[in-house]
């Protein structure tokens, strides 16, 4: 067990170049824009702060198992992965030239609390051009694949950027959500969500509740060989569908029908009650494939 | 932020085509990039921290490596946020070799 677990490589801790570098094939990666020509933010500097020479993101081309892919990958140690003008544009631009170029999938590595508020109004419209961007992509018929798994999660702007995606693959450690659990409790009170509490925080926005809500298409180990493995089995198996409105539709009357069902719980373990989980105190402490088979059972 | 630049006289090293980055701009952390510099016996270093007023501790620790280490022929610039010394020597040493192990 020890082992095993000595043996893994957490995607959690790993810098946004180890993810890369353990999640492509060997030696595959070309980065566009790498740090020593890429721009720090000029926001930053204003402001009397280091900025970082990439700017907080990675982005490049490469394989996975072969197939061509455009990657862009967030740096969470810095600012929070926030996203900034300099940040926000290298991964448009990686979008624009994915819908020209067509790879097999953008490899869209989130790690990020959402807009760097130090640069305004500039990272709004930054993280709205990247949610254009990446419809744009998928309406040229390239996947978007969003990986979270990271420390920061993918939050605000991000969280939205995220759900826009083909699919999402997510860690256990991964978290997804819209307001970040301190900015509902600084902004509705500690009483309506409490953000100290850490296995709440877990039980309303991680990678196992993501998972059995049907958020995220799947759930992978903290593991980068198991985020390699999980996006070339998840890829193998994906047809980029044409957008519609009709299933537009469908998924509005679906999160209606959530909304519903679920909007008045509190916990996660009241929502995977009502989910059908015998029983949901078991879950947090459950493995990954234990977890992925109580879903699997679950009625639909 | 304070913007330091020191140089200092070092053994000339192997010089490779690629930079090297190292490191990350987080919380005690700070991120080294290494590229070819001018003259082959010098080490040029500009350094931008958010801690002010450590410029006597920065001249040291880079002082130091440049005289234990074969960085002759950089220029390494450094972005930081509140990196001890001890962190600041493992990184050096550690982009350094990045930078010249990527030469073969």
């Amino acid at each position: 067990m020890i082992a095993s677990l000595a043996a893994r490589h957490s995607w959690f801790e790993a810098t946004a170049r180890a993810r890369i570098n353990g999640l492509l094939d060997a030696g595959s990666f070309s980065e566009i824009l790498p740090p020593a020509v890429s721009q720090p933010s000029p926001h930053l500097a204003q402001l009397d702060l280091p900025g970082a020479f990439d700017d907080g993101v990675v982005i490049g081309c490469g394989r996975l198992a072969g197939k061509a892919v455009f990657v862009a990958a967030q740096e969470g140690q810095f600012m929070g992965g926030a996203v900034g003008e300099i940040h926000g544009a290298k991964i448009v631009g990686l979008l624009r030239r994915a819908a020209l170029e067509k790879p097999a999938a953008v490899l869209f590595l989130i790690d990020s609390g959402g807009v760097r508020l130090h640069e305004a109004n500039a990272g709004l419209i930054a993280i709205s051009e990247i949610m254009r961007a990446v419809l744009d992509a998928r309406a040229a018929g390239v996947p978007v694949i969003a990986l979270v798994g990271g420390s920061c999660g993918a939050f605000g702007g991000m969280g939205i950027v995220a759900k826009l995606c083909s699919a999402i693959i997510i860690s256990e450690e991964g978290r997804l959500a819209l307001s970040g659990p301190e900015v509902i409790e600084t902004v509705a009170g500690v009483e309506e969500f409490d953000a100290k509490d850490r296995a709440l925080v877990w039980r309303v926005t991680g990678g196992k509740h993501r998972y059995l809500m049907g958020d995220c298409a799947m759930l992978v180990d903290d593991d980068i060989a198991a985020f390699r493995s999980g996006t070339t089995a998840f890829l193998a198996g994906w047809t980029e569908p044409a957008p519609s409105v009709a299933s537009l539709r469908a998924r509005q009357r679906a999160l209606e029908n959530r909304l519903a069902a679920y909007g008045a719980l509190r916990d996660g373990l009241q929502v995977w009650a009502a989910l059908g989980v015998a029983q949901p105190e078991s879950v947090p402490m459950l493995d990954r494939d234990s977890l992925v088979a109580l879903k699997e059972g679950l009625p639909t | 932020m304070e913007t330091l630049e020191f140089r200092f006289a070092s053994k000339p090293g192997i010089r490779p085509d690629y930079p090297a980055l190292c490191g990350v701009v987080g919380s005690g952390n700070l991120e080294i990039l290494v590229q070819p510099g001018e003259q082959p016996d010098c080490c040029q270093v500009q350094i931008k921290t958010s801690a002010r007023g450590f410029g006597t501790t920065w001249q040291a620790v880079i002082g130091d490596f440049a005289a234990s280490h074969p960085a002759g022929g950089t220029t390494i610039a450094i972005n930081d946020m509140g990196a001890t010394p001890a962190v600041v020597s493992l990184r050096l040493a550690q982009a350094l070799a990045e930078y010249q192990g990527g030469a073969q």
